[in-house]
C-alpha cells in the first residue's frame, strides 16, 4: 500500500499536550516537515521557549535546548556562534518573543544572527491561563483586561514583523496564518524558506504565524478560526514584510 | 633592597599610569616582586589619576600604597592629597612647572623638577612623566643604594616593553626624556 | 620571561589558553578590560567575541554555547551578576558547565565601582532561585587568576556545574608578573550530552531544567547534591600561612587576604604568633583546613571587604569551638594592613 501521508520524521512519537483546536500542532508539523524536506534534522538544534510550547523539546526529534523565558534568541545565538554548521531555530510565543524577550529579539535581529525564528502570535498568554499578551488586540477581553484592553492604560499591540523589518539585520520576515488549507500551504512555504535562508547563510529569518487559542479565547475551534480571520488578520496583515534575496551577511 | 612603595599621581592624560608601569616593568626585569594598581573610574577621563607601584624582594601583600616612600606628583591636587601620607625620609618628585607650591614638611627629600617646561622646550611635549621617571631613577637607584631596584640598562628595556609597537616612533623620545630627567641636577 | 598583565586581561588570556573561544559580555566597570581584551584577541584565534544587549542576554548566550558542547564564558561586575543570576540558575538546573567571572564592586544597588567582596553570599549561597550550588574560586594574585581559570573550566566540565571566579576591582585592575600556560595545549573535552545535532546516530539530546513532576525534579536535585558532596570532599582548597604555631589565625580571601598577609608579616616581625588561612575555594568552603586549625589555635579573625558575609561559614567550620571575630570595610573601602594589625593587636591583648 502506498503511503500518501505520514508524520514527519522530525517529530517524535510523544503525544502533544496542546488543547483541542489549538494550532500549535499544525505549526509543529510544518517546522518538522521543513527539517525533513531539507534533510537537516540531524544537524538541527531547536530552542524551546517558555509558554504553551515550553515542552516542544519533547516533540521535535532534533536536539533541543529549553531557554529561560524570553531568552530563546540569546540562547540560539550562543548555539549558532558555537556551532555555525548547526541549523538553529527558536519556537516562541508572543509573550516570550514580544514582551519579556523584546530586547533579545530585536538584538538578535539587528545582529542578523543566521537563525530561524518561528513566532506564534495568538494574542494571549496561553500557558498561564489567558492573560493579556503584547499582541492582544485593543478591546480584547483577557483575564488581566477584564473590561477589554484599554489602549490608554495598557497601550497598543506590538506588530512584530513590521517592527523587525525596519532592521538591516533581518533577511526575511513574513506573517502567515494557519486558518485554512490555503494559508497552511503559504505558511509551509514561508517556514521552509526561513530554514533555507539559514542554510544559504542569508541571516535572520522570522515567520510570524497567526494562531488560535480556543481555550483562552473562550471559543470553539471553528469560532476561534473565524475570530482570528475577522479580528487578528485586519490588525496584523498577512504577507511578506522583508525578503532580501542576497541576504544581509557579507560573509556567508 | 628596601621595599619601595610608590605613588605616581597627576591629571589623566599626563601619563602617570604609564610612568608607574615603566618602573614596575624595570622591577620585573630585575626579578623583583612587583605590583601596579591604578585608580580607576571617572577620574580616568580627565580628572586626577594615580597608581600604586610596589617593588620588593618579598611577595607583595596589599598592592594599595597608603604610606608611600616615593611620591611623584604632577599636579597640585595630587600633591595635596598624598603629601601627608609619605613616610618620613621619603622621596618626593614634583613637576614644578605645574605646581608652584613648596612642601612644608622637612622630613622628606623633595625634588622640584620643571618637567613640563623642560619637555616643552626640548620638543618632548607630553613626556614630562618620563623626565620624572629619569629623575626618579637618578634619585632612587643611582644615588640611593637602599632603594636601588634596577640598572640604567634595565630601565631602558622596560621602556621598550612599555611603548607599544604601534607607537614605536615614540621610543627614542621616551629615552631622551629619561636621559634629561636623569641628568637634571635640580 | 614573565609578562606584566592586568588581572582582567590575564583572566581573558588564560581563558583563551584554556580552550575557551566564545565570550559573551556586556560593559561594566571594573571588569571592562576583560571584554575589551577578548574583543581584540578572539578574532585572532577564530573565536567569538559578542557584545550582548544586556547581561541577561550574555549569560543566555553562554547557556546556548555551553549546551552546544563548547567552553564558553562571560564576565561582569556585581550589578551585572545579579542580572545573570537567572541564567546561572537555569544552567545549574540544566547541568551546564561554564565560567562566570565576577570582578566585584561595592553594593547594594548601583553601589560604587571600587573593589569589594560583598557578593560572597550571592556567589556561594543565593545567586538565583532553586536548590543549587556553583563552584566559586577566589584568587588573590594575578598569577592565581590565570591558574584558576583553567581549573575552573576543567572542574566545571568534570562535574557539569557552572564555575565562578570571584575577583574584585583591585585584582582586576592591578598588574603583576604572570606566567601563562602554553597556547593550544588544552584538548577539547568531548561532551556526549551536548545539543549539537544527533546526525541520526543517537536519540535526541535535550538540555532542559523544566520538570513538572515533583518526584522527577526531586530525584534530579538529589542526584546533583550527591555530586556536590563529592565536590565538597575532593575540591576544597585553602592556603595556610604561618599557622603552625599561631595563636590567632586571620581568615581572608582574595584582595583582603593580601592585606591580611601584610599585617601578619608585620606582627611576626614583632614576635607575635599570628597566621593566615586563605580560602581559595569559597564553595566548596575549605571546612577541613579550618577545622584542623581550630584544634591548635586560640581564635580566628575574619577580614573581608564586606560586612562579614564569610563569618558564618568560618564559625560553622570550627563548630563555634573557638571565638571568631570580624573586621571589615565595605562600599569600596579597602582595609589597610595597619588597620588589620591594630585589630589583631586588640584581640591579642
Amino acid at each position: 500500500m502506498a503511503i500518501v501521508f505520514q508524520k514527519p520524521h522530525a517529530l517524535t512519537d510523544a503525544p502533544l499536550h496542546y488543547c483541542p483546536g489549538c494550532t500549535h500542532g499544525i505549526v509543529h508539523r510544518l517546522v518538522a516537515q521543513a527539517l525533513d524536506e531539507l534533510g537537516v534534522e540531524g544537524r538541527t538544534v531547536g530552542v524551546a521557549s517558555v509558554g504553551c510550547s515550553v515542552m516542544s523539546y519533547d516533540y521535535f526529534a532534533c536536539d533541543m535546548v529549553e531557554a529561560p523565558h524570553g531568552r530563546a534568541q540569546a540562547v540560539a545565538t550562543g548555539i549558532k556562534r558555537a556551532k555555525p554548521q548547526n541549523v538553529v531555530f527558536t519556537y516562541q510565543g508572543d509573550g516570550d518573543l514580544a514582551a519579556i524577550g523584546t530586547a533579545e529579539t530585536v538584538h538578535a535581529a539587528t545582529r542578523g544572527e543566521n537563525i530561524t525564528v518561528i513566532f506564534i502570535n495568538n494574542a494571549i498568554y496561553g500557558m498561564t491561563g489567558g492573560q493579556m499578551a503584547p499582541t492582544s488586540l485593543p478591546g480584547q477581553i483577557t483575564q488581566t483586561t477584564p473590561y477589554g484592553r484599554d489602549t490608554n492604560t495598557a497601550g497598543y499591540p506590538v506588530r512584530v514583523c513590521e517592527l523587525l523589518s525596519t532592521l538591516d539585520g533581518v533577511a526575511f520576515a513574513q506573517r502567515v496564518s494557519v486558518s485554512d488549507v490555503k494559508n497552511v500551504n503559504i505558511a509551509r512555504k514561508a517556514i521552509k524558506k526561513a530554514f533555507q535562508n539559514q542554510l544559504d547563510g542569508k541571516g535572520y529569518s522570522i515567520v510570524e504565524v497567526l494562531s488560535t487559542c480556543p481555550t483562552n479565547w473562550g471559543l470553539s475551534p471553528v469560532e476561534a478560526v473565524q475570530w482570528m480571520n475577522e479580528n487578528m488578520v485586519p490588525y496584523y496583515p498577512l504577507g511578506v514584510y522583508k525578503d532580501i534575496a542576497e541576504g544581509v551577511k557579507t560573509v556567508k | 633592597m628596601k621595599n619601595l612603595n610608590m605613588i605616581f599621581a597627576g591629571f589623566g592624560g599626563q601619563g602617570v599610569l604609564f610612568a608607574g608601569k615603566v618602573a614596575a616593568y624595570a622591577g620585573l626585569i630585575e626579578n623583583k616582586e612587583i605590583s601596579w594598581l591604578p585608580s580607576y573610574g571617572p577620574e580616568m577621563r580627565g580628572g586626577t589619576a594615580n597608581c600604586s607601584v610596589c617593588i620588593s624582594d618579598e611577595p607583595i601583600g596589599s598592592p594599595l600604597v597608603t604610606t608611600p616612600n616615593v611620591l611623584v606628583a604632577m599636579n597640585l591636587p595630587s600633591l595635596d592629597k598624598f603629601i601627608n601620607t609619605v613616610e618620613p625620609g621619603g622621596t618626593v618628585l614634583i613637576d614644578s612647572s605645574l605646581i608652584d607650591k613648596k612642601v612644608e614638611r622637612i622630613d622628606l627629600s623633595v625634588h622640584y623638577v620643571p618637567a613640563s617646561a623642560i619637555a616643552e622646550e626640548k620638543g618632548l611635549k607630553g613626556l614630562a612623566n618620563m623626565i620624572l621617571v629619569g629623575k626618579l631613577f637618578h634619585e632612587v637607584c643611582a644615588a640611593n643604594g637602599d632603594f636601588g631596584f634596577c640598572t640604567r640598562e634595565t630601565l631602558d628595556q622596560a621602556i621598550q616593553k612599555c611603548v607599544p609597537a604601534r607607537k614605536a616612533e615614540m621610543l627614542d623620545f621616551n629615552r631622551q626624556a629619561v636621559e634629561l630627567g636623569a641628568a637634571c641636577g635640580i | 620571561m614573565k609578562v606584566l598583565m592586568k588581572g582582567n586581561e590575564a583572566l581573558a588570556e588564560a581563558a583563551i589558553r584554556a580552550g575557551c573561544h566564545h565570550f559573551f559580555g556586556y560593559p561594566i566597570t571594573p571588569q571592562t578590560e576583560l571584554a575589551a581584551y577578548m574583543a581584540k584577541r578572539m578574532p585572532k584565534v577564530n573565536g567569538t567575541y559578542l557584545q550582548a544587549e544586556s547581561e541577561i542576554a550574555a549569560i543566555n548566550m553562554v547557556l546556548g554555547a555551553s549546551a552546544a558542547g563548547i567552553r564558553a564564558m562571560t564576565s561582569s561586575s556585581s550589578p551585572g551578576i545579579s542580572l545573570k543570576s537567572e541564567g546561572i540558575s537555569y544552567m545549574a538546573g540544566s547541568d551546564l558547565p561554564a565560567l562566570i567571572i565576577n570582578v566585584q564592586r561595592g553594593g547594594p544597588g548601583l553601589g560604587g565601582i571600587q573593589p569589594s567582596q560583598s557578593d560572597y553570599w550571592q556567589a556561594t549561597k543565593a545567586g538565583g532561585h532553586g536548590d543549587y550550588q556553583i563552584l566559586v574560586f577566589a584568587p588573590s594574585t594575578v598569577q592565581e587568576m590565570v591558574d584558576l581559570v583553567s581549573d575552573a573550566f576543567d572542574l566545571a566540565d568534570q562535574y557539569r556545574i557552572p564555575s565562578m571566579i570571584l575577583a574584585d576591582g583591585m585584582l582586576g585592575q592591578m598588574m603583576e608578573p604572570v606566567e601563562l600556560p602554553e597556547e593550544g595545549a588544552k584538548q577539547p573535552v568531548e561532551k556526549t550530552w551536548a545539543a549539537c545535532g544527533h546526525e541520526n546516530k543517537r536519540e535526541h539530546n535535550i538540555i532542559n531544567s523544566l520538570y513538572l513532576t515533583p518526584d522527577k525534579l526531586e530525584s534530579l536535585v538529589l542526584e546533583r547534591y550527591e555530586r556536590y558532596e563529592i565536590i565538597k570532599k575532593k575540591e576544597q582548597r585553602a592556603e595556610e600561612y604561618l599557622t603552625d604555631d599561631a595563636e590567632l589565625i586571620v581568615v581572608a580571601y582574595g584582595a583582603s587576604a593580601r592585606v591580611a598577609r601584610s599585617a601578619v608579616n608585620k606582627l611576626r616581625e614583632q614576635g607575635q604568633k599570628v597566621g593566615l588561612i586563605r580560602p581559595i575555594t569559597l564553595w566548596p568552603f575549605p571546612v577541613d583546613t579550618l577545622k584542623k586549625a581550630a584544634a591548635h589555635t586560640k581564635q580566628m579573625l575574619v577580614v573581608e571587604m564586606s560586612m562579614g558575609q564569610m563569618v558564618d561559614d568560618v564559625k560553622l567550620s570550627v563548630d563555634c569551638k573557638i571565638p571568631v571575630s570580624f573586621y571589615g570595610r565595605t562600599g569600596g573601602m579597602i582595609p589597610t594592613p595597619a588597620d588589620v594589625q591594630a585589630e589583631i593587636e586588640k584581640l591579642l591583648k
